[in-house]
């Protein structure tokens, strides 16, 4: 099944502590508070769990947006 | 309540997760985090903000893997000496933080997890340049300087059950980090268990059901024959459950049971079954009849006078456990495996038993205990409190710390919450410190009575100050001789030291904490006239002498 934004809404609003928080295809983590360095692992390890898929090294590095994400979760 | 923490690796993580584990118990908690690998420039820069910062603990978490990078760069002729230059930088750094800070702690995972490269495969052990070899000989050698050196607790860093990644390579390559959130996490779990006990808050009691928890079966339907323990059935899995609690009664650990039985039958197994490792002597406390486990379990409590968040309670029914943490909040009851085999490994992984001293004394514990329960019958035969306390033909020893007990009195200051004037803490090397400092006065008493010996259970340091004056520093004593005049006999012990060296007044002070409301009236009942404030003095001319039921004793322990 065809993983799309609404799945990783959830993951993004725990791990940044932010119930109202609205992502979209683009948004980049300069867009949203809270999106440092650090959450950055924190959402990578959230998703991975959540997916039960493992990102390799080159992946994450190449993410530019949520969009990337969602591309690779579902390749 | 400070905290630092420094590591050879990306530790915002660690921090973070300590954070979230640690604000729960310590809401003051405030953390410093060093820069990334600055362990050289913090140490040796005597102004740094470090020392500025003045923890009280400092973990130092020094990631294997990162090591396992240094030991790759260095020179393969010196890699020989790789472990014993590491620990022997690790010593001197230790040194410098104690001249600076002596009565910081500090918290060092071990390298338990040792990374192994496979280089040399399995013939690493003969070859005394690999990784392996020189990882397992640095944990030796910290093993070492943590038994010479006070200040440094090592922390094991390897899980006894996990399920787990400790590393996650894609991190390490992104970030720098070189462990997992959940290894993290788990890592400021233990961390807490270790600040905590050195706080004072740490487990000092298993309260134990019978049927299906100490042995297989119900002893009152299946008999003495019918049980299983040693060989019948999986009586294995309950033998070596048994023999892991002895080592923990051992170690002070005390034992009580809490069964819905009837106390013969209940009784039988320890006295007459071959094959149970645990015998009626290691139990403190036996409490078998039918009344609630929540009731009995508070029975329990009173007779050893400890505080509920200091209790485990092991029981195989759920419904039971439900029952106890339902009326007992603070009691711990972990919910053990439905597998009796699968006990022993869960109780180890979690780790419940975390101290931060050790003494011979501890072993003596539960026949303490036991004497105290004979004690208890005694006294309900008696109704004259005075004719009670003299029939109990109490002797004492008092005299300045000797050098013997400082580990013992060390452990007084840090484990005592409720006869504890001023809940100072102390180190062995503080006590050291104390007691060869002219400027203190100390005393130490040893109480025996007829039953037996209750060693070395209350202690008093005097600070002694300009213009003939002095003040109590601090005042502890074991709750086990409450009510015995031990506090009447030690001030009139020390009024007469203090006279003989010219002092004319004594003045103290009470500060309050959730657990020594018992010592609020202290100094008032030693005679001190209350200044407000909760603090009191007394012109030594004006003392008189207290009434106590304690002889001067000649024994020696």
């Amino acid at each position: 099944m065809e993983i799309t934004i609404n799945d990783l809404l959830p993951i993004f609003r725990e791990i940044l502590e932010d119930d109202h928080l609205e992502i979209s295809h683009e948004t980049t983590a300069d867009d949203v508070r809270g999106w440092d360095s650090l959450n950055h692992i924190y959402l990578v390890v959230g998703i991975e769990k959540k997916f039960k898929k493992k990102f390799t090294s080159l992946q994450i590095q190449s993410w530019k947006c949520v969009g990337d994400i969602i591309t690779d979760l579902n390749r | 309540m400070k905290i630092a923490v420094i590591g050879n690796y990306a530790t915002q993580f660690l921090v973070k997760e300590l954070n979230k584990r640690l604000k729960r118990t310590f809401p003051d908690l405030i953390l410093y985090e060093a820069e990334y690998n600055t362990a050289d420039f913090e140490f040796l820069n005597s102004d740094s903000n470090f020392f500025l910062f003045a923890p009280e603990f400092i973990i130092w978490h020094e990631s294997t893997l990162g090591l396992r990078d240094l030991f790759y760069q260095t020179k393969v002729e010196s890699r020989k000496n790789f472990a014993d230059e590491y620990v022997s930088r690790i010593a001197s750094y230790l040194q410098i933080i104690q001249s600076k800070l002596p009565s910081t702690k500090i918290l060092f995972p071990n390298h338990s997890l040792l990374y192994c490269d496979n280089i040399f495969g399995s013939y690493y052990s003969k070859v005394e340049t690999s990784w392996q070899f020189q990882i397992e000989k640095i944990n030796y050698l910290l093993n070492n300087e943590s038994l010479k050196n006070d200040s440094i607790y090592l922390l094991n860093s390897l899980p006894v059950n996990f399920d787990f990644p400790v590393t996650d390579y894609t991190q390490v390559v992104n970030a720098e980090l070189h462990f997992t959130p959940q290894y993290l996490e788990w890592l400021s779990n233990s961390i807490n268990k270790v600040i905590l006990s050195s706080h004072g808050k740490f487990k000092k009691c298993i309260v134990l059901d019978l049927d299906n928890t100490l042995w297989g079966g119900v002893i009152g339907d299946d008999g003495l024959d019918g049980i299983q323990i040693g060989a019948l059935g999986i009586g294995k899995a309950f033998s070596r459950f048994q023999k892991w609690l002895k080592e923990l009664k051992n170690r002070g650990i005390i034992l009580a049971v809490c069964s819905k039985n009837q106390d013969d039958i209940a009784k039988s197994p320890f006295l007459y079954h071959s094959e149970m490792v645990l015998r009626l002597e290691d139990i403190a406390v036996f409490v078998a009849n039918w009344e609630s486990k929540a009731d009995n379990i508070n029975l329990i409590q009173k007779i050893l006078n400890i505080g509920f968040d200091s209790m485990v309670f092991i029981d195989d029914n759920p419904a039971e456990r439900e029952i106890v943490k339902t009326h007992i909040p603070d009691i711990y009851v972990p919910d053990i495996p439905t597998d009796p085999s699968d006990y022993l490994n869960f109780l180890i992984a979690e780790n419940l038993f975390e101290t931060t001293s050790f003494s011979e004394n501890d072993s003596e514990r539960t026949k303490q205990y036991q004497e105290e329960a004979k004690r208890t019958e005694l006294s309900r035969s008696i109704t004259n409190m005075a004719d009670y306390l003299d029939s109990l033909e109490m002797e004492a020893r008092i005299g300045p710390f000797k050098e013997v007990d400082y580990e013992r009195i060390a452990q007084l200051t840090q484990r005592s919450n409720q006869f504890n004037l001023r809940t100072i803490r102390y180190s062995v090397s503080d006590i050291e410190n104390i007691s060869k400092n002219k400027e203190y006065l100390t005393a130490s008493v040893e109480l025996k009575d007829k039953f037996g010996s209750y060693g070395l259970i209350s202690i008093v340091i005097i600070r002694l100050k300009e213009n003939q004056t002095a003040e109590i520093d601090t005042w502890i004593m074991s709750c086990r001789v409450l009510k015995r005049t031990v506090e009447n006999f030690l001030m009139n012990y020390i009024v007469k030291m203090l006279e003989q060296i010219g002092i004319i007044k004594l003045s103290g002070e009470y500060i309050p904490t959730l657990k020594n409301k018992l010592v609020a009236d202290l100094l008032d009942n030693l005679g001190m006239r209350s200044e407000g404030d909760n603090l009191f003095s007394i012109n030594l001319e004006d003392y008189k002498l207290l009434n106590s039921h304690i002889n001067y004793g000649n024994y020696n322990k």
